[in-house]
């Protein structure tokens, strides 16, 4: 498109967001790899010297709001308003006042939420832990986020919402809907921190899981679906694969998604009839998850080749390979006599890990590629062996990672359940604790090579805003090739 | 057919309200009736507030993040009950706000660890679990023994607690006070606090009677844990 018909979007809002992901993707992965340190080396609690506030019990939270909250909202914020401008072809409403509001004010939510969690602030829900003064403050946060996103909608000079639109339209959404009814409670005091949950017990664990399990599929998959529809075709210049096939996906994996919630309460207190709903919609979720997927890669189709030299797409194509993977592995671990065996266990964590870090890191990582040039007006990457670097690093760690808890969570629900010849049960559950230390080492190694490939993307990104350009032989060259500071063709066709 | 799908192409409000009532279906469903169900919850014997040093306890234990690594909810499986005692029950937990069930045992659930280990062992293995469990990985939480409870608002979190449906009778709330300080005082008279809170486990938990402490508090609800509902009386038939 030429220059002079292109609205002037407010990117620095944009930029701002790209480079706080960043640091939150390497806080939260850092903590996340204390955190499974202190599993295998329980002095790295640090109590005696560093008093009460870094045990894995505080830690953990300030790991999971991290990762997915702090790296992950702040790619979801950053890209929504990108994508938003230009799918729309408006400048961001409210501009510049709210979209900054809202983009410094999520800083701040997760801020006071992160210094809480370190001073023991915490409701003690999972994935919901901030206190209510925290969550009223990401409700207006959140408010302005939803004004920002649907008045830019309604100002658009393009025809069609197109369909990455409505994914972060519904997440926006949803996750206010999540937010306000998962949260509901009474402060002790005003002046105070303390707050006692407005449900309780069965209630209040059902809510809880609706929330939490819509947290995975509201935050973690429907924005990033969003990001792979504009980002995937933008990046191959390409169209996406079925517009149709969107539309039916679109609509059953929100609709679905909500019902899913009950299957992390099987065989609890929770009324069978709830726990067998929650199986069957889990199930069912797997066609439209396989649909987004499918939605996804079959766009690459005709550009196959590409990925022999384009390490972003690789990137793009494992996030979805792994997205594909993980929707494949919860619907079976769903399964009641499954998830008899799983749930408790590492299995969950590691399934956890391979959506959390092979689809949402992942595909935040590429989109973070090509956000970098387009913002700061880059021809081309600092480094693209770099990116295959940081490719490389990341599979093997998330490898590492989900093996591990495969066979430490089998193998503890095993020891678990395992009687002895005499009818009474084999092991002890300390005995179980002592098994685990291998497994808690690898997944930790694995934690430390992924962090490390985020590590090279953030100085491979601090050279690129630099404007620095490294000598080096393209990706997928032949042998031979001489080192260039060359544009890859594929970095032309984007343009 | 596709057409019609163009409405929410081309209208922002309708695709905003259209995804709204898709997304609380499921929800509305699940949830709902859960609150007007009856046989949710289960009729049993035994089942009471917290006293008011059980609930300081329990908000340690929520502070310190206890449930990210212990469940508090037994499956009904022969070797989840043989390990650790009769499946949990809907009513055992209908007073906590929020509820505490877990989702990861990295340690042993603690459902009904209630009165299975001494006072002296909670303490001990608080202090410094790998001392009494050599394979735990457990973090030492020997500061709880340094802290005092700072809890003088309990008829305050009884108040707030009664707002969210626990019956907490007027009593109860006026007494807070006296019965956090007699539930540590096994030489005084606890049969006020008895008649209120039954089976409430009075004793000097944490061995040190001249300083009310967090350790005393989180160790009265440990010991409690699991203890309440009568199963002579309870008839799984009934749900």
């Amino acid at each position: 498109m030429p220059p002079a018909q292109t609205p002037a979007y407010n990117e620095s809002v944009v930029r701002f967001g790209t480079i706080m992901a960043m640091f939150w993707s390497i806080v939260g992965m850092s903590v996340g790899v204390l955190i499974a340190l202190q599993l295998a080396f329980p002095d790295l609690n640090f109590q005696g010297a560093l008093g009460e506030y870094f045990t894995f019990g505080r830690l953990r939270p300030l790991h999971t709001s991290g990762v997915i909250f702090a790296f992950g909202g702040t790619v979801l914020l950053a890209s929504s308003f990108y994508v938003v401008q230009r799918t729309c072809r408006a400048r961001l409403f409210g501009d510049p006042w709210l979209p900054w509001f809202v983009m410094i004010g999520y800083q701040l939510f997760i801020v006071m939420a992160a210094v809480g969690y370190l001073l023991g602030v915490t409701q003690g829900r999972e994935y919901a832990e901030p206190e209510w003064f925290v969550d009223l403050w990401l409700t207006v946060v959140w408010v302005a986020y939803l004004i920002v996103f649907l008045g830019t909608l309604i100002k658009r000079s393009e025809p069609h919402i197109y369909v990455a639109n409505w994914f972060y339209l519904a997440f926006i959404v949803t996750v206010a809907m999540l937010h306000l009814v998962n949260n509901a409670a009474v402060p002790v005091s005003l002046l105070g921190i303390k707050s006692y949950s407005a449900a309780a017990g069965v209630q209040d664990a059902l809510i809880q899981w609706w929330y939490g399990h819509n947290a995975v599929g509201f935050f973690l998959t429907a924005g990033f679906l969003a990001i792979m529809y504009y980002f995937v075709p933008k990046h191959i210049n390409r169209p996406i694969y079925s517009y149709r096939l969107s539309i039916v996906h679109f609509w059953g994996l929100i609709f679905l998604y909500i019902w899913a919630g009950p299957h992390h309460l099987h065989y609890t207190a929770l009324p069978d009839w709830a726990q067998t709903m929650g199986m069957v919609f889990s199930i069912m979720l797997w066609m439209p998850s396989w649909g987004g997927m499918i939605n996804g890669i079959m766009t690459l189709s005709g550009s196959w080749e590409r990925l022999r030299y384009d390490p972003v797409l690789r990137l793009m194509v494992s996030a979805l390979s792994f997205y594909g993977m993980s929707t494949f592995e919860g619907p079976l671990m769903s399964i009641k006599s499954v998830n008899s065996l799983s749930h408790y266990t590492d299995w969950t964590i590691g399934h956890v890990h391979s959506g959390a870090l092979g689809w949402v890191a992942l595909i935040s990582f590429s989109c973070i590629y090509y956000l970098v040039p387009a913002l700061w007006k880059r021809e081309r990457l600092y480094s693209y062996q770099m990116v295959n670097w940081h490719f490389w690093v990341s599979t093997i760690g998330i490898i590492l990672y989900i093996c591990a808890m495969w066979v430490s969570g089998i193998m503890q629900a095993l020891m678990w359940r395992a009687y002895n010849e005499y009818g009474f049960l084999t092991y002890s559950f300390a005995e179980s604790v002592a098994e685990m230390h291998p497994y808690y080492l690898i997944r930790a190694l694995g934690g430390i090579v992924f962090l490390l490939g985020a590590l090279i993307m953030a100085y491979n990104m601090y050279r690129t805003i630099q404007g620095d350009v490294r000598d080096e032989v393209p990706v997928g060259a032949r042998k031979g090739t001489k080192p260039s500071r060359a544009v890859p063709d594929f970095m032309k066709q984007a343009a | 057919m596709w057409n019609l799908h163009k409405v929410f192409e081309k209208n922002a409000i309708y695709l905003l309200v259209g995804s709204l009532v898709v997304v609380s279906i499921g929800g509305l469903v699940e949830i709902v009736p859960l609150f007007f169900v009856k046989s949710t919850i289960e009729k049993v014997d035994g089942m009471r507030p917290y006293s008011p040093l059980e609930l300081a306890g329990r908000n340690i234990y929520i502070r310190e993040g206890c449930y990210v690594c212990h469940s508090q909810m037994i499956r009904p499986f022969k070797d989840e009950v043989e390990r650790y005692g009769h499946y949990s029950l809907a009513a055992e937990s209908m007073y906590d706000h929020p509820f505490q069930w877990g989702s990861k045992r990295t340690g042993p659930d603690l459902a009904r660890v209630g009165g299975r280990y001494s006072n002296e062992w909670h303490v001990e293995h608080l202090m410094n679990p790998r001392s009494v469990v050599p394979e735990s990985v457990m973090p030492r939480y020997a500061f709880l023994q340094d802290n005092e409870l700072k809890f003088d608002n309990a008829a305050e979190h009884l108040k707030t607690l009664r707002m969210v449906g626990v019956p907490y009778t007027d009593e109860q709330v006026e007494k807070a006070a006296d019965d956090l300080k007699a539930q540590v005082n096994p030489d005084a008279d606890s049969s006020e606090l008895l008649r209120r809170y039954p089976k409430a486990v009075v004793g000097n938990f944490d061995g040190n009677p001249d300083k009310l402490t967090e350790m005393d508090a989180l160790v009265a609800y440990l010991q409690m844990l699991g203890t309440l509902v009568d199963f002579s009386t309870y008839k799984p038939e009934a749900r």
